[in-house]
């Protein structure tokens, strides 16, 4: 047989190496079935070690009680305890190194999260205490007259 | 042809004893086995349990899910969410969750969209309850089944995840959730969805949601833990899981569920 007819056979063998040669390379080494099978479980596994290493950013109390320990007692034995700090605080992160402050949230509308009275009896909400923002002490901040600490005390304490 | 007694009576016997050979001995390797032989030492198989009846519908969960996961704060999508169940005395449901409910329910009308608002007088209240909603992590995950680059799995211990690097941003298994979890990162610009905070949990913490939940309505398990809390709850209580009817087998496991509820 004439080698044109052979001809495009090479053409087809040349681009099936090149396929397989940049899948070599593009494919991870570690891409396969993982414990899951074949349906669920095809994947990268390095994969799980990044989602493992994203950072930390809501400490929680625990952490805060390492350097304030006065204020951990004092919400603890509040009515406020079930609240963690950083919910009005903010994400601790690394503090103290960094950031060294945090921005607390004073704002009437995060108390209201909770404190803005809604009917519903079946739910948590209806048991809570509660205000409507509208007709209570309008543009005063909350934490003027409630200490959020410990709602007991009245506002404004250091 | 003729067969003699000798050779009837040998080949009748091969017969018979080929016939006794179960089929599934005949098979020499099967991966899917070994498997699920392999699987079954796994000790972690992670589950949430949320308790409608306690959650007020703070919204803090929402908030913290979004800054503990670099979801951008004010672009309206969420890996977790709060929704508002309103059953008016007229029989009709009203449904709302604005903002993903990131900042609360700071009014007691009801997002009806397009930035109108429906009063509801508490007269007319039937019932009214919040709902938290997150990936149900399932033991037979669409969005997974659909992925045709391999970019989102299920791990051993039951979360499924995304890999960033690898996932093409098709959106294929967006459209697959039932649950309408999954959304398209606006940064990332690759599928987004709730993994049980992973980089939480598998230090030992809660997730950020049940971290930020003063009322307990969010709980974190290991399901093949007998003697974790949220497992017995699960066992000895009349749990209930979201569209059981899909049979994706959802691992987020509800108290105080009504029909309502979709």
């Amino acid at each position: 047989m004439k080698s044109h007819v052979w001809r495009p056979l090479y053409v087809v063998l040349v681009i099936i190496a090149v396929v397989l040669v940049a899948r070599m390379i593009m494919v991870p080494d570690d891409f396969g079935i993982g414990e899951r099978g074949y349906m669920y479980g095809w994947h990268r596994p390095s994969n799980e070690q990044e989602w493992k290493d994203v950072k930390v950013k809501y400490r929680t109390a625990e952490y805060c009680k390492e350097c304030h320990q006065d204020k951990y007692d004092e919400m603890k034995s509040s009515p406020h305890a079930s609240i963690n700090c950083e919910n009005c605080h903010g994400p601790a992160l690394g503090h103290p190194e960094d950031p060294p402050t945090l921005a607390i949230d004073r704002s009437r509308e995060l108390c209201a999260r909770c404190h803005f009275r809604l009917e519903y009896a079946a739910s948590g909400r209806g048991k809570i205490r509660g205000i409507d923002p509208k007709t209570h002490n309008p543009e005063l901040d909350c934490v003027v007259c409630h200490w959020p600490h410990d709602p007991r005390k009245e506002g404004n304490q250091k | 042809m003729t067969i003699s007694r000798r050779n009837f009576c040998k080949k009748s016997l091969l017969i018979a004893g080929g016939l006794a050979i179960p089929l599934s001995a005949l098979e020499l390797f099967d991966p899917k086995r070994l498997l699920a032989e392999k699987n079954d030492g796994n000790k972690t198989r992670w589950v949430f349990l949320v308790d409608t009846h306690k959650c007020v519908g703070c919204g803090f969960c929402v908030k913290g899910c979004k800054v503990e996961n670099e979801i951008p704060y004010d672009a309206n999508v969420t890996r977790t969410w709060v929704e508002r169940y309103v059953v008016t005395k007229d029989g009709t449901t009203h449904i709302d969750s604005p903002k993903g409910a990131r900042d609360g329910f700071p009014t007691s009308s009801i997002d009806i969209g397009h930035g109108k608002f429906q009063e509801i007088r508490d007269e007319e209240i039937d019932k009214a309850f919040f709902v938290p909603k997150l990936c149900n992590q399932c033991d037979n995950p669409p969005c997974v089944q659909v992925c045709p680059v391999g970019a989102t799995y299920q791990t051993a211990d039951g979360v499924v995840l995304v890999d960033r690097k690898w996932c093409i941003g098709c959106g294929y298994c967006i459209m697959g959730c039932p649950y309408g979890v999954r959304f398209f990162h606006p940064v990332h610009h690759v599928a987004e969805k709730c993994n049980f905070c992973y980089h939480r949990i598998t230090k030992g913490m809660q997730t950020a949601c049940v971290d930020t939940c003063a009322f307990g309505a969010r709980r974190v398990g290991n399901l093949k833990d007998p003697d974790d809390p949220v497992t017995k709850i699960i066992m000895t209580e009349r749990v209930n899981v979201l569209k059981e009817e899909y049979g994706t087998k959802p691992q987020v496991f509800y108290l105080g569920l009504t029909k309502e509820v979709k």
